[in-house]
């Protein structure tokens, strides 16, 4: 096998359908690694990683740190909230700094679209996106076809429906790219506000009707509603989305067959899915985190290897 | 390039009775030994040993695993190619048993560090021993030896020894590629 065909991982959009498959089949190893008594492996020992978040994080921040302590990687932690970037500090200068310190790694998350293609081009350190804006949240495409991929045997054939906030989604574009590459059919469900205009660019589906959307599928992506993004009001209330486009028991079990449900996290319980719901056997969510830090294992030990 | 036959399938298949008979001598009964073979050629000889140890001994429930290094190795970030990892199979407990690693070439010695480092992550073995078929005298970088040894070649460090092992064991050969380029 060869080297992944990129230095850094800052989209979906770059990797070929071979690196997405070499990832998997070493995702596949970690799983087995993380799932033994002693759940660390030496491979990474004389690397350091420096873990930058710009946005707030709870999953992505602790499953990417796992994976680097489980690779036994030295890691800092930079959250921007307590920095020097209140201080008026640029990104060039904040990482430049960081990198001094001999820093081989940079896992990045930050509010603006592109800013991790914007430091891959202007320092030398590898950098793996956590995550940019609306743009792309490549790690999470990634675990989420392969935990399909491990619910399902294949990616291949599949219909997936990403449900809710598509517009301010990068979870939405990501899996779009990734599922796409591995020759599933996607579908985007959610009110028109939240269907970006230009999707058809894309090839996907679209449908506004919750109902038909899951009638179609195998496999239901249900989005949170981020909130935080959102500048205007792209709907009356929470209570009418959750009444139009949340997922509850009885819409699940009157469906015609068993579908997968899942999340990429944070749930609001109560909004995109019920309680019910989310705990069913047909949730596979917390599967979906568990693989994300043996996806993100192999990411780091790819991109190290190619040093 | 040069290559010779050190070993044919006849020779072969009288060094791995050789093996597996002392095998026997040294663990009395099996109850607390294990067979692990070494990702990804040592497998090979590896369940070749553990098939004819059924045949000889008649015991069916040997306890046998094949172990992956890669992650493990000195080397990452120092080749040219990805380490790409292989499939490990080891289903049973490690701690206090006789473990018996099995590789197809002892050459540097490196590969079996890293067995031992990676065996260690499974639990605390009482012994491990080792078993190669091929011993490559005089090339080691880490004082490393086997305890049960196949067959012992010389060689310089730029050849080659290549174990052909079939699965079905027919037309089994070893082979040594001399590089005669650079001599």
């Amino acid at each position: 096998m060869s080297k992944l065909s990129t230095r850094h991982l800052i989209g979906i959009k770059d990797l070929t359908v071979e690196d997405i498959q070499q990832i998997f089949e070493t995702t596949d190893n970690f799983k087995a690694v993380i799932n033994r008594p002693i759940k660390k492996v030496p491979s990474l020992r004389d690397i350091t990683i420096a873990n930058i978040f710009f946005e707030n994080s709870t999953r992505t921040r602790i499953s990417f740190e796992l994976a680097e302590k489980r690779l036994s990687a030295d890691t800092i932690n930079f959250a921007s909230s307590s920095s020097s970037v209140s201080k008026g500090e640029t990104l060039i200068d904040t990482v430049n700094n960081i990198l001094s310190m001999k820093v081989d790694m940079v896992v990045m998350r930050h509010p603006s679209p592109g800013a991790c293609k914007f430091l891959a081009k202007h320092i030398n350190a590898q950098i793996v996106n956590a995550g940019d804006g609306t743009h792309e949240h490549p790690t999470q495409a990634l675990l989420d076809a392969y935990s399909i991929r491990e619910k399902h045997g294949d990616v291949r054939g599949k219909k997936i429906v990403i449900v809710g906030d598509i517009l301010h989604s990068r979870v939405a574009l990501s899996n779009i790219f990734c599922l796409q590459k591995l020759g599933a059919k996607v579908m985007v469900c959610g009110p028109t506000t939240l269907i970006p205009k230009h999707i058809n660019e894309l090839d996907v589906l679209v449908e506004h009707n919750l109902r038909k959307a899951l009638e179609w599928c195998d496999v239901a992506n249900m989005l949170r509603i981020q909130l935080e993004r959102q500048d205007i009001k792209y709907f009356p209330s929470l209570r009418e989305y959750s009444m139009l486009y949340g997922l509850d028991r009885a819409m699940l079990h009157s469906l015609p067959k068993k579908i997968t449900i899942m999340h990429p996290g944070p749930i609001n319980r109560g909004v995109e899915i019920t309680s019910e719901v989310a705990d069913s056997d047909q949730s596979i969510i917390l599967q979906q985190v568990e693989n994300g830090v043996a996806i993100r294992m192999a990411v780091l030990y790819l991109l190290a290897a190619q040093g | 390039m040069k290559e010779k036959l050190l070993l044919d399938q006849e020779r072969l298949s009288i060094i791995i009775d050789r093996l597996c008979h002392q095998l026997i001598e040294n663990h009395n009964g099996f109850n607390d030994t294990a067979i692990v073979g070494l990702q990804p050629r040592g497998v090979l000889l590896s369940r070749r040993i553990n098939q004819r140890m059924k045949e000889i001994t008649g015991n069916e429930n040997l306890l046998y695993g094949e172990l992956d290094i890669t992650f493990y190795r000195d080397d990452f970030r120092r080749r040219e190619s990805v380490l790409i990892p292989n499939e490990q199979k080891i289903d049973f407990i490690i701690e206090n048993k006789n473990v018996i690693l099995i590789d197809d070439v002892l050459f540097t010695g490196r590969t079996i560090r890293a067995a031992m480092d990676a065996l260690t992550a499974f639990g605390r073995p009482s012994s491990v021993e080792l078993m190669v078929l091929i011993d490559r005298r005089y090339s080691r970088e880490l004082p490393i030896e086997a305890t049960y040894v196949g067959y012992v070649v010389d060689s310089r460090n730029n050849d080659k020894v290549i174990v052909d092992l079939k699965q079905a064991g027919t037309k089994d050969s070893v082979w040594l590629i001399t590089n005669t380029e650079n001599k």
